[in-house]
């Protein structure tokens, strides 16, 4: 009797199970202090799906993921895996649930083996507790070959691409049978190549029943590889739906809640004389023989793979990096001296590709990170005041509308966007002739990508020279004058507006020369 | 992107249970005025003008020195070396007396040796890349054995008694030493370049991230190579003035120093790591550690025991900002659920 009753509610449990989601979220409710960080966010996972979760920056994706991977608790809501409420106490405990984080950028054992980073604290014994390196490094091996990607597991950590560091990542998440996956932002520092290895590694896994959570700006990305999209904004759900049935344009309103009128509002300029040229830049096992100009009033877009050298070239050029041989000019003018002082002495201004490391101080306020720049220019004899400091940041601050609750608000509390008008901010203070902006909407959402955008549209309007390096193609066509491209430190294309078509950038990064259509060495 | 909706930090005006330890500066200006109120009532002679003129004519050398150490703890960096700079300044001090030359000339070469032990620090750690907790380990023992070389295991003692007593004048009947006049102008200038310059702002910068200060046109090698320099030179006016404080030039001069200097600045409220600090409080924590060191002293404790306390208080400094912030978030999430 007893048995046929729990037979009973065993097969109506599976019958069930296709249509519970693996892990789903339900009104969600969760507040820092004054800020309502999450106000009725809900979300589902299902067996074998991949879901898309987009949103601006500040609709509380990240928050979200938080929760899920246990850092976070949520004031109100139900969090359910296989259809049961569960609470996470802390990320070990989501673990155990069989969920796994793989972020953006990481955090590695730097001087272990891969094998080592993958079951650390786990490691497989042999008698007497000995570390059983052969079988470690065997079922490595298997996880590799399970998902299809060549790394060797006896190497350090040190020194792997973040593309191989989000692969190991995922073995490890695969060796900890993680059911769901969550993916925040691993696109964001990826180069084409890495971005479609990382997907077929995502396919694999989903083929195998895995629920994955897919969390990008890049909408080629989001609707390449999801089933499902999901829609966040200001903190709550707005909608859910297939794939299939949405457009990109569809999901922008939805997630700023009105039209987007153009990404790229590239205003016509009057170009003019040279501003910064470049004659034959070397620097051994990095770059060799570069030479460009760029004129005032022109955005030259700097294209090409993660790896070619771009960041390289342009921390160069500022004086952050030695170089062997070669010469930077800026309004034909050498360089008095190889350094970020001398180079912004000359009216360059560098915005870097890393925001929070190299952008920014995040331990310090809006307003002496505004101003660190300025150091020199608001002394009155040789004194600084934070009353200086405050009125310059508000007089930026309204200029470029960056949202920030006062000038001594911590910079990181900032979003992402208002984080990069700051850097932007910085830089454009100095009154700047040539402005490098390295990946200039990196992590931004897509309503202050295109300020962002309008922004250095209108600045070379002004007649600043601007040099754009990006990994979104979309970004590089749509903003600049001109296109060079780069691959294995070589310039390999120089390309006009109307000669710059994703196909012409994509075989200059990827080597081919264009017109021979043959593989340059 | 880890921090999208980060929590508001210290703004929240709630907690009040830890609200005067708010900021650790005011901590230690409290700690500081409830120290002289208590030594001042229960130990006998600490209140006296003979006292208090002798507590800062102590206080002057580890003043001196947290100075510059204040800076370069802010950078990131630390400077273990100095004491013994003293010490080998002391020592070539008085090999010159020695040997005739007079004090003007004396005195100026005496920095200009600082500068040198200064620059050689600095060389080593900003343009060669060695960390500073190595380099000057290796200085602080290098000097000091450069010492005794000078010197060898005599004293010089023959200073003219008008000038190691002059040193001690008071002003007027008050018994508070002329000298400490022009170190708390230099303390003042310390302070105002700190807290109101953009060199000010830069050190901070460094402190926190030396990539994002790179990239914001600071030259950080060159910053620290200076602050190397300036150490080196105030370190250098110390061994003067030690020498003739106690009239006596010798190699084990201002020996272990430096632990009294770091401890002050820590106490002070710099952090170790870099970036965060200020010179109003280390001026208040050179105080409260020069306080208790003296009290202690008059209450007949042993010298041991006052090297322990000085550790103590190391320790202390280092494990307490922490303590407070974790004491803070606990508080903060009772306070919400």
């Amino acid at each position: 009797m007893a048995e046929a009753q729990d037979a009973a509610v065993r097969s109506s449990r599976s019958a069930e199970v296709a249509d519970v989601p693996v892990l789903e979220l339900r009104d969600i409710h969760k507040s820092f202090g004054a800020v309502h960080a999450l106000r009725g966010a809900s979300l589902s996972l299902h067996r074998g799906q991949v879901t898309a979760l987009v949103g601006e920056n500040g609709a509380g994706k990240s928050t979200l993921v938080k929760t899920l991977a246990g850092l976070h608790q949520q004031d109100r809501g139900q969090v359910l895996l296989d259809g049961e409420e569960v609470s996470f106490r802390d990320p070990l405990h989501a673990r155990e649930a069989g969920i796994a984080v793989i972020y953006q950028e990481p955090t590695m054992f730097p001087d272990l083996t891969v094998a080592e980073n993958i079951f650390m604290g786990r490691q497989p014994l042999r008698s007497m507790r000995r570390i059983d390196r052969k079988s470690m490094r065997q079922q490595a091996l298997e996880l590799f070959e399970q998902l299809g990607v060549k790394i060797d597991p006896d190497r350090a950590a040190q020194g792997l691409s973040i593309a191989d560091q989000q692969v190991v990542e995922i073995a490890k998440a695969i060796s900890l049978d993680a059911r769901v996956l969550i993916m925040d932002e691993p696109t964001a520092a990826l180069s084409g190549i890495e971005v479609n290895r990382l997907f077929a590694v995502t396919r694999t896994l989903q083929a195998q029943g895995a629920a994955v959570l897919f969390i990008s700006h890049r909408f080629e990305e989001v609707f390449a590889l999801a089933d499902w999209i999901t829609v966040m904004r200001d903190g709550a759900h707005v909608a859910t739906a297939p794939a299939a049935e949405l457009t990109v344009d569809g999901v922008i309103r939805q997630m700023v809640g009105r039209d987007v009128a153009s990404l790229f509002p590239k205003q016509e300029t009057q170009i003019g004389p040279t501003a910064l040229e470049v004659k034959g830049l070397s620097r051994k096992g990095v770059f060799s023989d570069i030479s460009f100009t760029v004129k005032e009033g022109e955005i030259v877009g700097l294209s090409g793979l993660v790896g070619a050298g771009r960041s390289e070239v342009a921390r160069a050029v500022f004086g952050i990096d030695k170089y062997d041989s070669g010469e930077v000019l800026v309004r034909n003018e050498p360089l008095k001296s190889l350094s970020p002082r001398a180079s912004m002495a000359a009216g360059v201004a560098f915005v870097p590709e890393d925001r929070r490391k190299q952008g920014l101080v995040m331990e310090l306020n809006v307003s002496r990170n505004l101003t660190l720049t300025l150091r020199r220019k608001l002394s009155r004899f040789g004194l600084l005041t934070s009353m200086a400091e405050a009125q310059a940041t508000k007089e930026w601050a309204k200029k470029l509308q960056i949202k920030a609750g006062s000038p001594v608000s911590p910079i990181s509390t900032l979003s992402g966007g208002n984080q990069q008008k700051v850097v932007l901010g910085k830089w454009l203070a100095t009154g700047p002739r040539v402005l490098i902006i390295d990946e200039p909407t990196r992590g931004i959402d897509v309503g202050t990508k295109a300020e962002v955008h309008r922004l250095i549209s209108e600045l070379a309007g002004t007649g600043l020279a601007v040099l754009m390096i990006s990994s979104e193609l979309p970004e590089i066509l749509g903003m600049s004058d001109r296109v060079l491209v780069m691959h294995e430190g070589r310039i390999t294309a120089e390309l006009s507006r109307s000669d710059a078509t994703e196909e012409s950038v994509m075989t200059a990064a990827t080597g081919v020369d264009p017109k021979t259509k043959e593989t340059t060495a | 992107m880890l921090v999208e909706t980060a929590p508001p930090a210290e703004e929240t005006s709630r907690a009040p249970r830890f609200g005067f330890l708010r900021s650790w500066d005011t901590a230690i200006i409290v700690a500081l005025l409830a120290s002289i109120v208590v030594a001042s009532l229960t130990v006998t002679g600490f209140a006296s003008p003979r006292n208090i003129g002798f507590l800062l004519i102590d206080v002057i050398p580890i003043l001196l020195l947290a100075l510059p150490m204040t800076y370069i703890i802010l950078t990131g960096e630390i400077d273990l070396s100095v004491a013994s700079i003293a010490g080998f300044v002391s020592c070539v001090f008085g090999a010159l007396w020695n040997a005739g030359m007079p004090m003007e000339t004396i005195i100026p070469l005496c920095i200009v040796l600082g500068i040198v032990s200064g620059a050689f620090n600095g060389f080593l750690v900003s343009v060669v890349g060695l960390p500073s907790l190595a380099v000057t380990i290796g200085t602080l023992a290098l000097y000091r054995g450069l010492a005794f070389v000078v010197l060898g295991d005599q004293a010089v003692t023959s200073f003219p008694r008008a000038i190691t007593t002059g040193l001690q004048a008071k002003i007027g009947a008050t018994g508070i030493p002329g000298w400490i006049l022009p170190v708390i102008l230099l303390v003042i200038i310390f302070g105002v370049v700190l807290h109101f310059t953009g060199f000010g702002r830069s050190l901070f910068a460094i402190g926190y991230s030396v990539d994002a200060a790179r990239f914001s046109g600071i030259g950080v090698a060159r910053t620290k190579f200076w602050l190397f320099v300036i150490s080196g030179a105030i370190a250098a006016v110390v061994g003067v003035w030690w020498t003739l404080r106690y009239g006596s030039a010798r190699g084990d001069n201002a020996t272990g120093l430096e632990l009294s200097v770091i401890a002050a600045v820590l106490l002070g409220g710099v952090s170790i790591f870099g970036g965060k600090g200020t010179l109003p409080g280390v001026i208040a924590g050179v105080g409260l550690l020069a306080i208790l060191r003296n009290a202690l002293q008059l209450a007949s404790v042993p010298e041991d025991t006052l090297s322990m306390l000085t550790g103590g208080l190391l320790i202390l400094a280092v494990v307490a900002p922490n303590a407070i912030t974790w004491a803070r978030s606990v508080s903060r999430k009772a306070s919400t659920t």
